[in-house]
Order: structure tokens, then sequence, then C-alpha cells
């Protein structure tokens, strides 16, 4: 039953034209993008024919400098070419300055947040991957000639809501449109094919430059249920490069390295590594203050250095798997993810804890950038047979402060998002008409142990005798992990209103601040880009809402039917225009004028699900 | 919101938890939010609200503890989670058993013998209680509505002790 035959020119309405998107892997050390062409998920390569884009971001006062010249830059401009800026997304001053001794930056105080003072003035870690981000983009669309639809970004399982907000919003500041953030882990385990045709659990060991996280999925008919996930936000490559370098400092007996030391340091720690994955000892010079000094590095001594930090994923692989509730021996599959799973200590170590030969076969720095792909090809529509479901969990438990400093749970962690969880609160003074809550994220019991993700003010409460006063709080995580709050006062109905002061976080003026100093002749991109938004947001609304009424216009009255379609070719006009906001108002109209219909689908599509009928066969 | 009614399974104790799983498996196929990535911002809002209810209700009727809650909630009778004291002293006792018996394991020389045994009292005074509770809510009586809503407060002391043995073995093997 076609009640609107939907062809526009130029439109996306044809059901077969290919709609552009791309998997982002933002990784620490190395980013990269990919796309699915005639079936098959590939990596992207840039002008100069590279896979790999270096995450790496160097500020000159008159341009920006991302990738691989950025490097060739950096020893002799340390302070501006910004190095794995992934491990300071979402991150707070004091923090990160008590951690980074050896970040050759200028850090900088930023209300809290970490930022750094470069050539171009002070940076912050959504700025700096926004640069990232913009310039895989770039790449995505000059080799697939057009604009991409949408992306699908992938992060580490274990990042906090912090950091995915983070993530988040360097997308929006690089002017794309995110589908979902994927956890790296499930992104790589797609690659491999897992979801189908596959039963039984597969861990995920993923060894990156900056992070280690170990999955533990569970397949099963096509579903993806992530079953626990670990690991450490801050152990990984670089580490092994680290201790390569004490190691290299105390061949040299230099006690301080200079800032462009300690970058040649790294390259070399750096080439070390990777010659030891494929010999047993590697000569090299080291130079130094002193001259030059002939050094040679054995595997063995090589795995000596990194045994502790190797034997420290294998601990939390142990971890997670309790936390599965499984044993090492019911894990069916490994799957290798990161560059540094090529050093042999690493495979060996893995393999004798799962007791099982890790795959290997897709390429280790690849894999997740695929995965990310397959994904945003069958978001964006291009593949609407699939059979897959992703179901995936919040990786650290999310809880209020009580008295005494201590942290009640609201969500555990691995609970299957989406998730949204209430909890009733009552004023304690008669007449009280606030009340503040301090959301914290991890799994220890005090206040000072869990990080910080935001404090809640809620205020509009209505004076009543103390006890009075019910209010719900509503904690709800979407399917990306990021977390909202809405709180309402139950025996009034009245909506209490929330002033949300993340903690590690950007507010949304700040971050449409951001978006608009980066303009720049600001004020009329910003228009443009805002014009933009809206006429898509527009498409989407007058698609979706064309095939809810080509699906089920008999759950609609004539009249009912008429109005909306009124309302539709309202906007298509509308949306024509270079008015933002009157397309603005035409979308509120119509998301109004449907809102009872789109009530009436669900209901409608519950029941059909559980009939055994797909919504769209009707 | 009536989870029995949004699974289609009959509104009872005694579940078929397969059927409940796959019926789990088909609502989030259709209403799991990736399916309206590329939707409207008012659609995906819906998609994650419905979402996060299916995943609620699953949790839910998945566990007997919940699923009881749930039933009573629906025939009007609520389990109060303040302090309500025991007046069943034979029940008050071997609580207090159970916690000697706990905190013995750490001190212990054979540790995991105590931590067997403890499991498989609480195991069976679990099954006793899970077995009351199942029949108590089969009469579908408000006085045995009642009784359920005193067997969960008991059993809640069991799935706390349990968990606090799982800890104690973990922090063993640690």
């Amino acid at each position: 039953m076609a009640l609107l035959q939907i062809a526009e020119p130029g439109q996306s309405a044809a059901p077969h034209q290919h709609k552009l998107a791309a998997g982002i892997d933002l990784g620490t050390t190395n980013s990269l993008v990919a796309t699915v062409r005639s079936g098959e998920a590939r990596t992207l390569q840039n002008a100069a024919g590279d896979d790999m884009l270096p995450s790496v971001v160097q500020y000159l006062a008159d341009k920006v400098v991302v990738g691989k010249a950025a490097i060739a830059a950096a020893i002799a401009d340390p302070h501006n070419s910004i190095f794995s800026v992934k491990r300071l997304m979402g991150r707070g001053y004091a923090e990160t300055v008590a951690q980074a001794q050896q970040l050759p930056y200028l850090l900088v105080d930023q209300q809290g947040l970490v930022a750094i003072d470069t050539a171009q003035g002070v940076k912050n870690p959504v700025e700096i991957s926004a640069e990232i981000l913009a310039t895989l983009a770039d790449t995505a669309s000059q080799t697939l000639g057009g604009e991409l639809m949408g992306v699908v970004i992938t992060v580490p399982a274990y990042f906090d809501d912090a950091q995915r907000q983070a993530t988040k919003d360097a997308a929006k500041l690089a002017g794309l449109n995110v589908l979902r953030l994927l956890n790296e882990p499930t992104a790589a385990a797609l690659a491999y094919g897992l979801d189908s045709g596959q039963e039984g659990v597969v861990a995920v060991y993923d060894l990156g430059g900056g992070t280690f996280d170990i999955s533990i999925l569970r397949l099963k008919r096509g579903v993806f249920e992530v079953l626990a996930t670990g690991g450490d936000s801050a152990l990984g490559g670089d580490d092994f490069d680290h201790a390569v370098v004490q190691w290299l400092q105390q061949q040299s007996g230099e006690a301080q390295l200079s800032h462009q030391s300690l970058r040649q340091h790294l390259q070399l720690a750096r080439q070390i590594k990777e010659q030891l994955s494929a010999h047993d000892s590697y000569a090299f010079e080291l130079p130094t203050a002193n001259g030059t000094l002939a050094l040679s590095l054995s595997r063995e001594q090589f795995d000596s250095l990194i045994q502790p930090l190797v034997r420290k994923t294998i601990r939390a692989c142990k971890q997670t798997l309790r936390d599965a509730g499984l044993n090492a021996d019911e894990v069916a599959k490994v799957v290798m993810v990161g560059g540094s799973t090529r050093v042999p200590l690493v495979r060996t170590a893995v393999g004798e804890f799962f007791a099982a030969e890790p795959l290997t076969s897709i390429d280790p720095d690849k894999v997740v950038a695929i995965g990310a792909a397959i994904q945003a090809n069958v978001l964006v529509g291009n593949k609407s047979d699939t059979d897959t479901l992703l179901l995936d969990v919040i990786p650290l438990s999310l809880g209020l402060e009580t008295m005494g400093g201590l942290v009640e749970k609201i969500i555990p962690r691995n609970t299957i998002i989406p998730v949204a969880r209430a909890q009733e609160f009552t004023t304690f003074k008669d007449g009280q008409t606030a009340m503040s809550l301090h959301v914290l994220q991890g799994e220890r019991e005090l206040v000072d142990h869990c990080r910080s993700l935001a404090k809640f003010n809620l205020t509009d409460i209505p004076p009543m005798a103390a006890g009075g006063a019910h209010i719900r709080v509503t904690f709800q995580v979407d399917a990306d992990g990021l977390l909202s709050v809405t709180a309402q006062e139950k025996s009034s109905g009245v909506t209490a209103s929330i002033q949300v002061k993340p903690s590690y976080g950007l507010s949304d003026d700040q971050v449409a601040t951001m978006i608009q100093s980066s303009m720049q002749y600001a004020k009329h991109d910003m228009q443009q880009r805002l014009l933009r938004e809206q006429q898509v947001e527009a498409s989407r609304v007058w698609e979706a809402v064309s095939a809810a009424i080509s699906a089920d216009a008999h759950l609609l009255g004539s009249a009912e039917l008429l109005d909306i379609e009124q309302a539709l070719s309202a906007l298509k006009v509308v949306s024509q225009g270079d008015d933002t906001a009157a397309i603005k108002a035409a979308i509120d109209k119509t998301n109004h004028i449907t809102d009872e219909f789109a009530a009436r689908r669900m209901d409608n599509s519950i029941r059909q699900a559980l009939q055994g009928h797909k919504v769209d066969e009707v | 919101m009536n989870y029995f009614q949004l699974f289609q399974v009959p509104a009872q104790f005694d579940l078929d938890l397969t059927e409940l799983g796959t019926r789990y498996l088909e609502l989030q196929r259709n209403f799991h939010p990736d399916n309206f990535a590329a939707g409207s911002e008012r659609d995906r809002l819906l998609a994650v609200q419905q979402a996060a209810n299916i995943n609620d209700a699953y949790h839910s009727l998945k566990q007997p503890l919940l699923r009881a809650e749930h039933l009573l909630a629906l025939r009007g009778v609520k389990i109060s989670h303040e302090q309500r004291s025991f007046t069943d002293t034979g029940f008050l006792m071997q609580q207090m058993e159970l916690r000697e018996l706990l905190g013995d394991i750490l001190h212990s020389s054979d540790p995991y013998a105590l931590i067997d045994e403890a499991e498989q009292q609480i195991q069976q005074q679990k099954n006793v209680l899970l077995k009351l509770l199942a029949q108590a809510l089969e009469a579908n009586h408000h006085e045995q509505d009642l009784q359920a809503a005193d067997i969960i407060r008991k059993l809640k002391f069991f799935f706390k002790l349990q968990h606090e043995l799982e800890l104690i073995e973990q922090q063993l093997q640690d």
C-alpha cells in the first residue's frame, strides 16, 4: 500500500541509492577511515597513499598540520605537536598533571578541563580531535566523491561518559553526523564476520597505543551480546615505548631529558619495538649529550622490560572473565586488535591464557575501522535485511553521592543499554525548592575513588512540608553509553529544571561557541551550517513520516491523514528555502502533529513483533 | 507498565525463560535504536525510551525476586523498602548462624570447605523459600499475596548472603 510515491530527483528516496557512510577508528596513535564499497569494507587512503593517519596535530601560527607531516615536525617543535590526544579526552586538568610528567606540552587549566597552549592559542582535546576527524572525513569524501551522510566512530569499551561525550562533541565540531559510537572490540568482532554463522563466546583482546580493552562477547543467532568489558584506559603500546626509553636512559646515564631528546628517544624506542617483533635482537645507535652510544637489545631483554605490563593485561582478562561468569576454557575464539598485538610476547601470553590460537588474519591496525564501516553501512540504511543485533552494555557503574561520601549505585556496570532507571528523593526541609545531586561513575564505594561525571541542581520544586515532595529522578543511558537525567515532582507533576555542570565535559553552550569560533568567517558560515543542519533534519523527518504513512496509514483517520500530509508538503516547501527558523518551526509542527501517530505505531509494532511479523512487512 | 503484557506472556510466577528470551530478542530486533540511526530526532528518542523499557522489563522478568515483586505490584501489593522487624525467630537464628559461618571462612585452614558448606545451606534455604513463594503467588489471593511479600523479604537476605559469599571467594582467589 503506497499512498505516496516517494521519488524526488536528488533526494535519497530511491531505496536502492547507496548512501555514503564511513567507519572511523579514532585511535590514540593512529586513526583510520573505512567504508563499504561493492559489498566489501576497506580502509581508505589519503592523497599520499596512506591508510593510517598518525593521530598527531601540529599547530602553526597560520595553519594546522595533521598526520605524518606533524610527526616530522615534532622533534623541532614539541610544544605545538600534539600526540596521543585521545588520552586527554574528557580529562580534568588536575588529574592529567598528576599523571603526565612525560608530556612535552604546556598544559592549561580550562575551567577544570585540561587544554594545551599552542601557537594558535589554547586548544582543548575536543578541538584537537576534531582536526583529526575532519582530515579523515576529507579523505573519505574526496575518495568517495560526495558528502558523508553519517559516520560510526569507535571508542574503547572502557571509555566513561565524559570521554564518550567528548568524542561526540569532537565529531560535532568537525561537522560530522554520528550514527553511533561503537565499542572498538565489538567493531573488531564484526570485521571478522563473527556475527554470521558463529556461535559461542569470543574474547577481543585490544592492545592499542594508549588503551587496553578486553571484552567478552557472546554470539548467538546474529545477536551480539557484550557480556563484560574491562581493561585499562591508561595502558598500551606507548607504555612499552616508555619502558624502553627508561632502559635507554639507564644506558646513557642521562637523568633528565629535554623535550626534544625525549621525542628522539621515543621514536627510537618505537623502532626497537617494531624490529624486535620480527628479529631476535636489534643493534642501534643512541644519540646522547656526549656523543653517540652503540647499543643492542635482545628480544629476551625487551620481553622482561614489558613483562609487567603484559601481565597487567592478563590480570584484567581474568577479572573480566569473572565478571562474565566464565572460565578461560569456555572462550571459543580470541580476536587480536591493535598494533601492539604484533609483539610476540603478547601473542604468546594471550594464547596461553585462553588456550586458543588468537585470530590475526585481518591487519590488527585496520580491523576496528573495517568493523565500524560495516556497521555504518547498516545504520545509514544501505543494508536493510541485516539480521545483526548489537546489544551493548554500560562499562562502568553509575551512581549517586549519598551521605558520608559514599556512592549508591543506580545502574550497575554490564547492564544492557539503552537503560532507564529512576530513583526517588524527598525534601528534608519545609518549603525546600532546590536540591543538588552528584553523579559518579566507577566501581568503588567512596566518592573520592570514583569519577565525578556531573553535578545537578534541581530547582523549581514546588514548596511543601519536609518529606512532602517526591522527586523522581530518571537516569537514561542511550545506545552510545551517554547519560541524560530528567526529574519530576510526582504529586504535582511539575518537571523540576536541571542545571548540569559536567565535571569533565563541555556544556552545550561551550560546544556551540567552539563551533562558532572555529569558523573562519564565523557568522556567515555558522548560519550556513545551522541552515544545513535543519535542512538535513527536515529531510529525515519528511522521509520518516512518509515511510510511516505508507506502512501504517490504516492507523489514521482520514482527517488526521490529511493534516499530516499538509504538514509534510509545507515542510518540504519550507526546507527548500533558506529560512532556518521557519524550517525548524515546520519540523516542530510536523513532529507535534505526528506524535499521536508515532505512539500508535509503536504500540502496534510491538504487537506485530510478537506475532512474528516485521513492521515493514505490513 | 505491565511487563507480562509487553512480552505477551501469562502474568504468573512460573515462566518459561527460554520463551521469554526469544520474545526479548524479537522486541529488541524491532526497537533497538540502531534501527533508527538514520531517523528523525523524535524517532530516535522514542526508540531509546522503548528499548530501555524492554531492557528493564526483561531484567525484571528474568530474575525470580524481581518478577515476584512486579507481579505483586500489579496485584496492588508493594514490597516496602523500610526496615521491618521479623518475628520469625527461627529465621533470625538461621541468619545469625550463616553470618558466623561466613565470618569464619577467611580465618579457616580449609576455607573452600566452609564456602561449599555455606553455599549449600544458602542454596537449600533459597530453594525452599522459592517453592513457597511460587505456591503463595499461584493462589492469587490477597492473604497469600501478603505471605508472598514476607517470603520475598526473607529471600532478599539469602541473596545478599550469597553475594557476600561470592565477594569472599574473590578475595581468596586474589
